[in-house]
């Protein structure tokens, strides 16, 4: 399989392990990712909350240069930038009115044919492949964290239910995991407010924290470089505000599914977490 | 030569602003046959139709041409009032100046040419007219009614007291309904069933009435007064007379864990069962799904034991056939499941129920005898969460429409729970309280005031459960949106009236119409509210619109009052516009040939074989003969007829042709 890539700003800084993981695992599955030449900012929380056009031509260009590249289908791993690619695509196809301004705008013609696929549906594509694969079945209770953007507003996202979503467990379920029953995968983990307002993520943040450990998980697993920072890097916080030293670890998919596989913790990046990833024993959970 | 007046109608501004009236009614009178044209304001006023029939008296007219409105509109008045003047009212035709005229087209020459163009078609119609006269048909004094909750014992005991026979047709096993399922009744709490039962024992030992339960209406052919219905009774798998009701068979059948239906799963039940102890009739059924024998081929429990060896294993569906002159629909609802809500846990928390099953956990004949135990772990709830416009009134996830029971139900459930939970707490969210309805309001303001239901305006985002109680997130709107979050023991939704599974199938079999959320269709809102558009098919309850008690029992007794109506009635009288396969002299009889093509396109079966016979009883031949009781004037036979032999009466085709040669 051969599948067009945009990693977007956050794997290349802050969650450098969610792109070198990324690749690893899929790089065992035998599956090619050509990345997009020349990529540029999706826009991310501001350039919609600002200006309407920007908003659509900055991911409509990212969406050129890959249809320029002869793709059909392009990976964005991050929850946001998929979300803001999906976004920009439906926009233009509602409004073919816009589409000169846009053209005109990027320089380049834009015609939507490429399709835009996150992480869990690649990963669920190549489900079988990976439980033959999986040599190190990862057997430990897990909380399936999907945040907002991978499943919201539906009817952009198209994926999953919006409301106790599925595809991450099953994933999870396919390397060995035992997901909990879990009522707070969608909730908000603070988001953007992982700079400005410490404090909000400590709390929203802390509350899924405690609920996981409760609920008897030994990991959160995500599909997003935001829940992952307020989940890892504001771990501090999070853990002053609630008074108690919380070591679960927060983890991406693909490196749960690396780990399966067998793959270096090195090459997976788990390295670079705050929150180290140690398990006091192995639960051996998996029934 | 035909003496036909043309009387031109202005409608007031609708025709007479667009079309020359009087200019039309100048050039009608050079049509050839046409001896009298007039024009009015308003042809089909009590003036105007006076000025027709003088006009058919002075100048002798044998046929009248009425250019106005649509023959929708008032075909049936000018007909009236020409054959009050003493010709076939079937002489008088309309010229439709206004729908295909007037209303569409500017004011212009071009325009009024075109409404003397219409009048000139009509009147060559006219001159090709033959006198109809209207069929006389016989009602069946029967009536059929579908679904035996509390609005189909209502019809059937009004109709059946009347004088009148009813056939009941119920497709469970028993008569009732969801009334039988209900705890107590707003605004009153009264028992449900014990102003229920006796009702439905009352439509059980009635002459008049035949109780058809476990029987599923399949086909319906005919027309008003003379339908044709083929009931399909589902095979109870024993013998009815000789079943005593004594229910041994149950307690000793061995497959006991079954979950009830009339305890909507709250309960089990065995395989054969009766839906509750007070069902009508009091015959079980054995359910195929899940009984051993028919799994597993081996059990028979229930053939060994009952004493009067009632049981038939081999017994089969039974088709019949009735012959019945009006259908009434009270097929009722059915509410939306609890997995339809996502944030609410698609179901799967235990101790979030719906309405019907808060009915049954209050109900002393229920699954706890009507001691509040909540489903999951039988603990007596100390708070209650009750959320009303469950789907309702939501045009995101749910239907738009207001369920209309929920707000009283609601209120009542909240009562029923403080009365039996004197320490608990009750919480109502809610978007409005509409409680329109004699002692309505007041019986809400009961709850709130005299029981201490806490009501929350406010919707609800997410329930989810943790350490054994549901976290229910809510907001309170009338508090600037302040976030609400209460540990529930138990939830009960108010979830959305739907009109009952199969209802559009149904619709269909009898041809009524229907919405789009598949409730039947009343004629006119207003004026019309308990017929369909069908002839002799009329409604009751909440198969229309989400409906209570009261309101059910209302409209069944006026839906009663139409099919008494209309069986006051010897015959029936209906329009002649059917078709006709031609007669004529020995040795031709007709130009029919008997190919029979016809036989096979009518939609309505309306074509029969006849034998044209000789004296000395030989068959000379085989002809088509139209049954015109049966037949609807669509002309599907006429276009089908090789040899030209079949016309429509008032749409021959010489009129047609007359019509189409004179433009």
């Amino acid at each position: 399989m051969r599948i067009g890539y945009y990693p977007g700003c956050s794997l290349l800084g802050s969650s450098r392990e969610f792109d070198e993981s990324t690749r690893a695992v899929l790089k065992a599955l035998d599956v090619e990712l050509v990345e997009v030449a020349d990529w540029n900012c999706c826009g991310a929380s501001s350039a919609h909350i600002l200006n309407h056009e920007l908003s659509i031509a900055l991911p409509a260009r990212i969406l050129a240069l890959a249809e320029q590249a002869g793709l059909t289908e392009i990976l964005a791993p991050c929850a946001a930038c998929s979300n803001r690619l999906l976004s920009a695509q439906q926009e233009l196809e509602k409004h073919p009115e816009m589409l000169a301004g846009i053209e005109k705008a990027i320089e380049m013609p834009y015609k939507g044919t490429v399709k835009i696929v996150n992480i869990l549906e690649v990963l669920d594509r190549l489900k079988d492949l990976i439980a033959a694969k999986t040599v190190e079945p990862f057997a430990k209770k897990v909380a399936s964290y999907y945040g907002c953007l991978l499943v919201r507003p539906p009817r952009v996202v198209n994926f999953d239910r919006p409301e106790d979503p599925q595809s991450m467990d099953r994933m999870l379920r396919a390397v060995g995991a035992t997901p909990v029953e879990w009522p707070f995968k969608t909730e908000c983990c603070g988001a953007a407010f992982s700079v400005t307002r410490t404090d909000i993520v400590a709390k929203l943040s802390g509350k899924l924290v405690q609920d996981a450990v409760k609920r008897g998980a030994d990991a959160i697993v995500v599909a997003c470089p935001m829940c992952h920072s307020n989940l890892d890097l504001r771990r501090a916080e999070i853990n002053e505000y609630l008074q108690q030293e919380y070591a679960i670890p927060a983890m991406f998919i693909t490196q749960v599914v690396g780990l399966a596989l067998g793959l270096d913790p090195k090459a997976l990046g788990l390295h670079r977490h705050m929150v180290p990833v140690e398990f006091a024993e192995t639960a051996g959970v998996q029934s | 030569m035909s003496r036909i007046g043309v009387f031109t109608c202005h409608c007031g501004e609708n025709i007479g602003a667009t079309v020359d009236c009087v200019k039309v009614a100048e050039m009608c009178k050079d049509i050839p046959g046409v001896v009298h044209s007039v024009e009015y304001k308003y042809m089909c006023s009590d003036p105007g139709q006076r000025q027709m029939q003088e006009a058919i008296k002075e100048h002798q007219l044998d046929g009248v041409v009425v250019a106005a409105c649509s023959p929708r509109m008032h075909e049936p008045t000018f007909r009236r009032a020409a054959g009050d003047a003493g010709i076939n009212p079937y002489m008088c035709e309309m010229a439709n100046l206004r729908e295909h005229c007037s209303w569409v087209h500017e004011k212009g020459d071009a325009t009024t040419q075109k409404a003397a163009d219409l009048i000139r078609v009509l009147v060559e119609k006219v001159k090709h007219n033959e006198p109809l006269h209207p069929i006389k048909v016989p009602v069946t004094r029967t009536a059929m009614v579908i679904g035996g909750g509390v609005g189909g014992i209502q019809v059937a005991l009004d109709i059946a007291n009347g004088g009148h026979k009813v056939v009941l047709v119920e497709k469970s096993p028993s008569i009732g309904g969801h009334m039988s399922q209900l705890s107590e009744t707003f605004p009153t709490l009264d028992c449900s069933q014990c102003i229920l039962t006796p009702r439905m024992v009352e439509a059980a030992q009635h002459p008049n009435i035949t109780l058809m339960t476990y029987s599923e209406v399949e086909k319906v052919d005919g027309f008003i007064g003379n339908f044709k219905v083929t009931v399909r009774k589902k095979a109870r798998k024993l013998d009815e007379k000789l079943c005593t009701g004594c229910g041994l068979c149950i307690q000793k059948c061995p497959n006991k864990k079954i979950s009830d239906e009339f305890n909507e799963g709250l309960g089990t039940r065995t395989a054969i069962y009766v839906p509750f102890p007070q069902a009508v009739p009091n015959k079980p059924v054995i359910d195929l799904q899940n009984c051993t024998y028919y799994k597993t081929g081996k059990c028979k429990v229930c053939e060994k034991m009952c004493p009067t060896n009632a049981i038939r294993f081999d017994q089969e569906d039974e088709l019949v056939t009735l012959d019945i002159g009006a259908i009434v629909l009270a097929t009722g609802f059915k509410l939306m499941k609890t997995d339809a809500f996502p944030e609410y846990g698609y179901g799967k928390h235990k101790d979030i129920i719906d309405g019907m099953q808060f009915e049954r956990l209050a109900s002393a004949s229920g699954p706890t005898s009507g001691v509040m135990k909540r489903p999951s772990d039988g603990k007596e709830p100390e708070t209650v969460v009750f959320i009303a416009c469950s789907g309702s009134r939501d045009r995101a996830k749910g239907v738009p429409y207001c369920s209309k029971i929920c707000c009283m139900y609601t209120a009542k459930h909240a009562m029923l729970y403080k009365h039996k939970v004197h320490s608990g707490k009750a919480y109502v969210f809610y978007m409005d309280i509409r409680a329109a309805g004699k002692d309505y309001d007041e019986f809400v303001r009961r709850a709130i005031e005299e029981d201490e239901v806490k009501y929350i305006r406010g919707r609800v985002s997410k329930i989810y459960e943790e350490d054994g109680k549901l976290i229910v997130m809510g907001a309170d709107t009338l508090m600037g949106g302040e976030p609400v979050v209460i540990k529930a023991d138990m939830v009960v939704l108010a979830t959305a009236v739907q009109s009952n599974d199969r209802s559009e199938e149904l619709a269909q079999t009898l041809h009524v119409s229907y919405d789009s959320y598949g409730f039947f269709a009343e004629a006119h809102p207003k004026l019309r509210p308990v017929e369909t558009n069908t002839a002799g098919i009329f409604l009751a309850g909440a198969c229309q619109a989400p409906r209570d008690i009261p309101e059910t029992v209302a409209q069944a007794s006026g839906a009663a009052a139409k099919v008494v109506g209309l069986f006051s009635n010897d015959e029936l009288t209906r329009e002649p516009i059917v078709a006709v396969v031609n007669r004529q002299a020995a040795p031709v009889y007709s130009t029919c040939v008997g190919c029979f093509l016809c036989q096979g396109a009518c939609p309505y079966q309306a074509i029969e074989q006849e034998e044209i016979k000789a004296r000395s009883g030989e068959v000379i031949m085989t002809l088509a003969r139209i049954n015109p009781g049966l037949c609807q004037g669509c002309g599907t036979c006429v276009a089908t007829c090789r040899t030209k032999a079949i016309d429509l009466q008032g749409f021959s085709n010489e009129q047609i042709y007359a019509e189409l040669m004179t433009l």
